[in-house]
């Protein structure tokens, strides 16, 4: 258990953050404002980070990013870099979020092991004819 | 293979670089034309990573870039260059160095005393004046964001 409970901030381009966090308090009930959205729609470099880091405050806390590429994933990597506890995590999905509802609790080095695990199990392709998921 | 695109964007390398314009122009490098981030080793990492393995990123201040700039011209890699101002794209382009080339502005966001020209371009009076002084220097400016976007022609990108 950690002192505090992680709060996260799903960062991504145009609605996808704010339709992955009404996603995931519908599912897991998570309360407002232990997992913020945050969209980088019309702000440049420098608003998109000064946002983002009055946001993350000292933490802990989880900046998840739709992808590893672009925008996003650079002004976490700042935010990161500009002290607190926190960590980042990219390539967001809901069985991520939905994991960090529940798992907050724990310290940052267990927690986001746990998260990219989940993230990644969580993808499985159907082909037809198949008998069993890709 | 000349340099592919010139592009003028705040944020340089980001997802409508290297997925919107890299999917269309298939880069082998991007070369980041900035004075402070040639000077900055964990901003450049940060740029790095996110691009991947498979291209290469460089950083240039815009004197050293203008000392290499028709060697780039004239190289076989397929590559893309990136400021984040039209300050730094303007003296990169001094002296008609880029002369008959076009510059795609890509991103500026909405700043003091900046008028909406798209979503994704703002610009004020003293980025007219470089916009006019590109075209000066020989250039061809134009907005676009991405490669499918209509593209914004000069007598737009200059309306007060």
């Amino acid at each position: 258990m950690s002192d505090v409970d992680a709060c996260g901030v799903v960062l991504g381009h145009g609605a996808m953050a704010i339709g992955m966090v009404d996603a995931a308090r519908r599912v897991a009930g998570i309360e407002e404002g232990a997992l913020v959205a945050l969209s980088n729609e019309g702000k440049g470099p420098d608003s998109l980070r000064d946002e983002l880091i009055r946001i993350v405050g000292e933490g802990p806390v989880v900046i998840f990013t739709d992808m590893r590429v672009g925008s996003c994933a650079v002004a976490a990597g700042v935010a990161l870099r500009s002290g607190g506890r926190r960590a980042v995590v990219c390539g967001v999905n809901l069985p991520m979020l939905l994991e960090f509802a529940f798992h907050r609790s724990e310290p940052l080095e267990e927690l986001v092991p746990r998260l990219v695990e989940q993230g990644r199990s969580s993808i499985t392709a159907h082909l037809p004819y198949a008998d069993s998921p890709v | 293979m000349p340099i592919l695109l010139f592009r003028v964007d705040e944020r340089l390398i980001h997802g409508q670089v290297v997925i919107g314009w890299g999917s269309q122009l298939h880069p082998e490098r991007y070369l980041v034309v900035d004075d402070d981030i040639a000077d900055s080793e964990w901003e450049q990492d940060l740029y790095r990573l996110t691009v991947g393995d498979s291209t290469k990123v460089s950083f240039f201040t815009v004197e050293q870039a203008r000392q290499r700039v028709s060697e780039w011209m004239s190289a076989d890699e397929r590559t893309l260059l990136l400021t984040r101002d039209l300050c730094s794209m303007l003296r990169l382009a001094r002296n008609r160095l880029l002369e008959g080339k076009s510059v795609n502005l890509g991103g500026i966001h909405h700043g003091k005393g900046r008028k909406m020209v798209r979503s994704y371009l703002y610009l004020n009076d003293a980025d007219r004046g470089r916009v006019r002084a590109l075209e000066e220097e020989g250039m061809h400016a134009s907005g676009r964001d991405l490669p499918g976007s209509l593209k914004v022609g000069l007598a737009d990108l200059l309306e007060e």
